[in-house]
């Protein structure tokens, strides 16, 4: 080597030939790969706008609800005739009240109580909820008999979705839902201001209805949340000392490994397994009730601790074995080791993998159906005990309704989830940003 | 250099002074190490005289790493582990089931070689062990035995005004003294240092040695390191390892001028490893 580069002959040629080390290629290769990541990205943003768009397209217009002004006078006849209202309260919550928003609206748009025909259609501008929206207001406060309130009332669903553009008045009107007649009133009330959209607070209050315009998320929001504090009390606990167990305790040997396989197999299990187990376990042999959202919150547990597990387990396997020789090294014990440093650097990590579990869990149907949670239940449950739906279940129960209004509804829902996974992901993300330590 | 030769023969001297009046604080007896199947020491036996520093040297892979953390159990925690012969501290085993392990390593305390304070404050870092074997009884005296543990560690009057900063904020210098003064919070009896120095710059390095220098006054030391000068400045006594066996032990001096084993003189020369 050192003998040819002395040689003056091999030294005297000046020019410099550039080797070709596939310089060119390699570029290519790169912008290749460029392109096909962007393309990727692009067909996965492309189908979440979509969906985004579907979704929020049909379902904005829940948040709205069409609801009429009207002065309605408590008629003493009508509320109480008999007048035994100081004896029988059953008379106050019996009492015929449609009537009064019927004779109310009836005046302001001036037909005759004695059209017969015209009365029956006038009397389906409003929702049949009018009743209960006066039974209450008025067994709040029975004072209010005889005197005359103005109240905003709730339309009928159909006009709802009439008044929203959502029903094509093109139509010859034997085949439509809502008359040419009742559309006039429509448009007079709207004329005067007396017919608006106004927020719907009952879509996040009401609970299961057959009408539209009543129905709403309050109890699958109950009962969601009442699982979601279930499946947070038993799985993060179980799951993070059975973590803790495995990674820093149990001895590798055959035993752990079988669960360690049985864990990860656990969490590929689909959901409605999940859901004949809560069946089989929890509801005939434990006898706990059908639909509750306590049985619903074991199942959702069940499902969530394999994901709890995994999470939990790779964040105390990151946590670096100098921190654990440090600890060691001056004589804390081990469990002083686990709880004064290696869970305390896990614990974003946990936290990440918990709330990800959560809102798994918040998503997840399939085993809420075959536990009796889709149900039509129309009262708030008081405890976890008490009959239930969620919110996952409720989307899927509208979505198989047929009017108009309740499609709209659907996509409402979906909305509302929506919101909340995001909140939690998030949430999960601002954690581990703000806590996560580096080495 | 001049300096360096001044300082070594004077140290030359006092190690021959104190080497004849110490007693053995650890002894290690035939100790034998297998991770699994594998073998890593074989019937190794070796006397850590009090309040001195031992050097542990030899190629890697020698062995001489385990053999450091079996005298304060550290091996304990790998899994598959298996130690055989016999260490004594004080005459006591301590691999006697009897033994508490915590309290062993209390009185044995260890320094890695990586710098690995706790991602807390500096005052965490050295208060932990204190605080949990119950050293202080209030605040006060927590104070006190942190901020004399970080003087001892020639860290104090770098950090005292950000003491409730975190330790992973230093310099890898005083970081890896931030770990020496957590180490010497729990008053331990004997240090054990896996190549302390070899995540450091030179001049991080020099401060760690000279460290080490005093603190043998106090506390009986043993170090690994890699490198030959190393050993030859900051101990009185070398051990050399070689593919798991010890080949030689002596004094630092002797071992440096006059080694009795060929692998010895053709390590120190660098004739291999």
């Amino acid at each position: 080597m050192t003998d040819t580069t002395l040689n003056p002959a091999a030294v005297a040629p000046a020019k410099v030939v550039r080797r070709d080390i596939g310089l060119k290629r390699r570029y290519a290769a790169e912008r290749r790969f460029k392109i096909y990541g962007i393309t990727a990205i692009a067909i996965g943003l492309f189908f979440l706008v979509a969906l985004l768009y579907s979704v929020i397209s049909n379902g904005y217009t829940a948040f709205w609800q069409t609801e009429v002004s009207l002065s309605v006078k408590l008629d003493e006849k009508v509320i109480d005739p008999t007048n035994k209202r100081a004896t029988d309260p059953t008379v106050l919550l019996t009492a015929n009240y449609p009537i009064l928003v019927r004779n109310a609206l009836a005046e302001k748009l001036g037909v005759s109580l004695d059209d017969k025909p015209a009365i029956r259609e006038l009397s389906k501008l409003v929702s049949d909820g009018s009743r209960s929206q006066l039974r209450e207001l008025v067994s709040g406060n029975p004072a209010l008999i005889g005197t005359t309130q103005n109240l905003w009332v709730l339309t009928g669903g159909d006009i709802d979705s009439a008044f929203k553009g959502q029903i094509d008045l093109s139509v010859d009107q034997a085949n439509r839902k809502v008359s040419d007649r009742q559309v006039a009133w429509m448009n007079t009330l709207a004329k005067e201001g007396a017919m608006a959209q106004r927020f719907n607070s009952g879509l996040f209050t009401f609970g299961a209805s057959s009408r539209p315009e009543t129905s709403g998320l309050g109890v699958a929001l109950i009962g969601s949340l009442y699982m979601m504090l279930i499946v947070l009390c038993l799985s993060l606990p179980i799951g993070v000392a059975a973590s803790i167990y495995l990674e820093e305790y149990a001895k590798k040997s055959r035993l752990t490994d079988i669960i360690e396989v049985n864990i990860n197999n656990l969490a590929a299990v689909p959901s409605i397994v999940f859901g004949l187990l809560g069946l089989a376990v929890f509801i005939n042999f434990f006898g706990l009730p059908r639909s509750a959202s306590l049985v619903g919150g074991l199942v959702l547990t069940l499902m969530t601790l394999p994901t709890i597990i995994i999470a939990t387990r790779a964040a105390l396997r990151a946590v670096p074995p100098s921190i654990r020789s440090a600890a060691l090294g001056i004589g804390a014990s081990k469990t002083q080791m686990v709880f004064h440093h290696v869970l305390p650097l896990a614990a974003p990590g946990i936290l990440t993998g918990t709330i990800i579990g959560l809102a798994h869990a918040l998503g997840e149907t399939a085993p809420l159906l075959l536990i009796g949670m889709v149900a039509f239940v129309a009262n708030y449950p008081v405890t976890p005990l008490d009959p239930s739906t969620a919110l996952p279940v409720q989307i899927y129960m509208w979505a198989n309704e047929a009017e108009r209004a309740f499609v709209e509804r659907t996509s409402g829902a979906i909305i509302v989830l929506l919101l909340f996974l995001a909140v939690m992901n998030i949430g999960a993300i601002i954690l581990r940003r703000r806590f996560e330590r580096r080495w | 250099m001049n300096l360096m030769t001044e300082r070594s023969l004077e140290k030359a001297v006092n190690d021959k002074m104190s080497a004849q009046v110490n007693t053995i604080k650890m002894q290690g007896k035939d100790v034998t190490v297998h991770y699994g199947e594998k073998q890593a020491l074989f019937g190794v036996s070796l006397d850590v005289p009090e309040k001195m520093v031992t050097a542990l040297i030899g190629p890697s892979g020698c062995g001489k790493s385990t053999f450091l953390r079996s005298l304060n159990r550290m091996n304990d925690t790998i899994e598959g582990c298996k130690i055989g012969g016999k260490i004594t501290l004080d005459d006591e085993d301590i691999y006697n089931p009897k033994i508490d392990v915590v309290e062993l390593r209390a009185r044995v305390g260890m320094v890695f070689q990586k710098p690995n304070p706790f991602p807390k404050s500096i005052f965490e870092n050295v208060a932990y062990g204190p605080r949990i074997h119950g050293l202080a009884k209030n605040r006060h005296e927590l104070e006190e035995i942190v901020e004399k543990s970080l003087r001892r560690a020639s860290l104090f009057d770098e950090v005292k005004d950000r003491l409730h900063e975190a330790g992973t904020g230093l310099s890898g210098g005083q970081q890896q003294r931030l770990c020496i003064a957590r180490a010497i919070a729990v008053s331990p009896e004997v240090i054990l240092m896996d190549e302390p120095c070899s995540a450091l710059d030179p001049i991080a390095t020099a401060k760690v040695e000279e460290l080490i220098d005093e603190l043998r006054q106090n506390y009986t030391i043993v170090i690994v390191t890699h490198s030959m000068q190393q050993a030859a400045r900051v101990s009185q006594r070398t051990a050399m390892f070689h593919l798991g066996n010890l080949v030689e032990v002596g004094d630092t001096e002797m071992m440096f001028t006059n080694p009795t084993e060929k692998r010895t003189q053709d390590y120190i020369t660098g004739r291999f490893g």
